[in-house]
């Protein structure tokens, strides 16, 4: 390493350091966005160095030039459009495509690495190869993997697992393919057996995300985005920078930590997972309450005694909250009975959502406090002490059968609303939650059923509950 | 075994402990900013697209170059963009819309200078060019 490139790799070096800074900044909601723009000022640090590096070497064509500031702007410009129109509740979409692009990108420049050293007498060989093929491999899963995930998170392709006859054989197939050739260029440089892992892998991406369901998203897109993060390394290792080799560990670290914690939340292995299709096992023994047991169900006057009584009472949102759009709803209905001196606290599970946090961005837009938001280890001890649970759009996450063993949700870590000492539902229907059980919640004495729409639910409670204090 | 080979292993192991060591404190009510926010970190793959423009001397490499710009770069200004929207709903205390909005004006001043970060950014990059 001469002179002047050293001094540009020491200038990734602080840039490497402010990302580790930037990411520690994150651990708290007072200065997190310090962190943000702590990366951020590494990341136009880099970006002027490698401006000044190209401009030192003077080998950059005009073309070259052209190409790389047209591309750089028409990207910056979709990037900032995305990021300004995404509404919050589309967050897992947009996480996606990032993934995906940053994928791309890693593999992009694995590829021209290979094929420029392909185009002069030297080749590639030995441990380049190693890196470029992972790089390759694990960018091109990603890239397509990832514009699945996105597609079933907006709609445009059906959310339910997606299988076929021969599925399996098909995906054992490409991976086959994929690693047999990738194995060969060890030996051998060969730009079409690249090519050739290029596409086996994007094949291998797209087979590998359409049999998983829409509520396996959250690990599915924090192991995306661990993917992500490890091509980027592997491009650094090709290209010799460090800033991607470290920025692509700390990404890796972090979508793994986050695979893992939600894998454990839905109390499923990550093979599980990927293999694709709940209750489609041997553990789906239905545990039904029989036709004879009756739920209470309750009309919003009543419930809004119970919430405007209560001195504390704790909200549990699930998907259904979201997808309803009745967040703001339940801020209001919480603000009401604040002002009134209710304690009111949110119970977060950690996949109450599609994709790790989810909840907590949906409730923060919606003007909850964050040290109301609180996580599931944290507020399970305080059920006991809960006048009322309202629970709106939550079903698996809080059926006590989960501390039974022998049924399909045996040892999924659930939050403990039986416990407290009146319990709302709020749901639209007598409908299964994911994993196909019946909710023993719901034939709680303690509990009561509020039929409604979400969003309309909370409407209705609110205004129940004005009614009922003459505010 | 090369000594470069070994110093790359060597910063890319230990940067994986200090990623666990240092996201594991992240809690799980930032876990979406977080990953947003690593979304655009791991957009210094940018880097690397602009370096392809090193040797980049003819179709293909043009093409690859720039598609890699694209999307490198809609990662970074896009993830850090969407990363400070989310962390600027996350207050203390509720706002009151009603008085003079205490809690929600430093927010306000801060999404500014966020912006003025970003044009900065595209400024030096044409700058240099």
């Amino acid at each position: 390493m001469t002179g002047f490139t050293g001094y540009i790799q020491l200038v990734y070096v602080l840039t490497a350091a402010l990302f580790v800074v930037g990411l520690h900044l994150m651990n708290s909601p007072a200065t997190a966005r310090r962190g943000n723009q702590v990366a951020m000022t590494g990341m136009v640090i880099a970006g002027i160095a490698t401006f000044v590096l190209l401009i030192h070497d003077g080998t950059v064509t005009t073309t070259g030039w052209i190409v790389l500031i047209i591309g750089t702007l028409i990207g910056s410009a979709i990037g900032l459009w995305a990021a300004q129109s995404v509404k919050m509740t589309a967050m897992p979409q947009l996480v996606s495509a990032f993934n995906s692009v940053g994928g791309g990108a890693a593999a992009l420049v694995a590829i021209f690495g290979y094929y420029d050293a392909e185009s002069r007498a030297t080749g590639v060989l030995g441990t380049t190869t190693v890196f470029t093929v992972l790089d390759v491999l694990i960018g091109s899963v990603t890239f397509s993997g990832s514009i699945i995930a996105a597609g079933k998170l907006q709609g445009f392709i059906p959310g339910q697992p997606i299988t076929f006859k021969g599925g399996r054989l098909l995906n054992t197939a490409l991976a086959v393919v994929a690693v047999g050739t990738a194995a060969f260029m060890f030996s051998t440089a060969s730009l079409p057996a690249l090519l050739i892992v290029v596409l086996a892998s994007l094949a291998f991406g797209v087979m590998m995300v359409l049999p998983i369901g829409g509520a396996d998203m959250p690990v599915v897109i924090s192991l995306l985005n661990a993917f992500t993060g490890t091509a980027v390394a592997m491009a650094g290792f090709v290209i010799q920078n460090w800033a991607l080799i470290v920025a692509g560990a700390l990404v890796g670290a972090s979508g793994s930590i986050l695979t893992k914690l939600m894998a454990d939340a839905m109390n499923r292995s990550l093979a599980n997972i990927i293999v694709g299709g709940f209750g489609t096992g041997d553990s789906a023994v239905a545990v039904t309450a029989g036709p004879d047991v009756q739920v209470r169900s309750i009309a919003a006057d009543d419930a809004a005694i119970q919430l405007a009584y209560a001195s504390k009472v704790i909200v549990v949102p699930g998907y259904g909250l979201a997808a309803a759009q009745a967040q703001h709803g339940v801020a209001e209905l919480a603000k009401i009975l604040e002002d009134r001196g209710v304690e009111v606290s949110y119970a977060i599970h950690p996949v109450a959502g599609r994709m790790p946090g989810h909840m907590n961005v949906l409730l923060a837009e919606a003007n909850v406090p964050y040290p109301q938001l609180r996580e599931m280890d944290e507020i399970n001890p305080e059920f006991a002490r809960t006048d009322v649970a309202l629970v709106i759009g939550a079903n698996d996450v809080t059926n006590p059968i989960a501390r039974r063993p022998g049924n399909a949700m045996s040892g999924m870590p659930i939050l403990d609303v039986d416990q407290a000492k009146s319990i709302i539902v709020v749901k639209r229907s007598m409908g299964h939650g994911y994993a196909g059980i019946d909710n023993e919640l719901y034939i709680d004495p303690k509990t009561s059923m509020y039929f409604a729409d979400a969003k309309r639910a909370m409407a209705d409670l609110a205004a129940a509950v004005k009614t009922l204090v003459g505010s | 075994m090369s000594t470069a080979l070994l110093t790359d292993l060597t910063i890319f192991i230990l940067a994986l402990l200090v990623g666990i060591e240092v996201i594991g404190k992240v809690p799980a009510t930032l876990h979406t900013p977080l990953m947003s926010a690593t979304n655009a970190i791991h957009g210094i793959v940018l880097v690397g697209a602009l370096l392809i423009g090193l040797t980049a001397h003819n179709a293909v490499g043009y093409i690859l170059a720039f598609v890699a710009a694209v999307f490198a770069s809609a990662n970074v200004v896009g993830g850090y963009v969407v990363t400070g929207r989310m962390l600027k709903m996350f207050r203390r205390k509720a706002v009151q819309p009603d008085l003079g909005q205490p809690g929600s004006g430093q927010p306000e001043l801060e999404a500014v200078n966020g912006h003025k970060g970003l044009r900065g950014l595209a400024d030096k990059m044409r700058a240099h060019s």
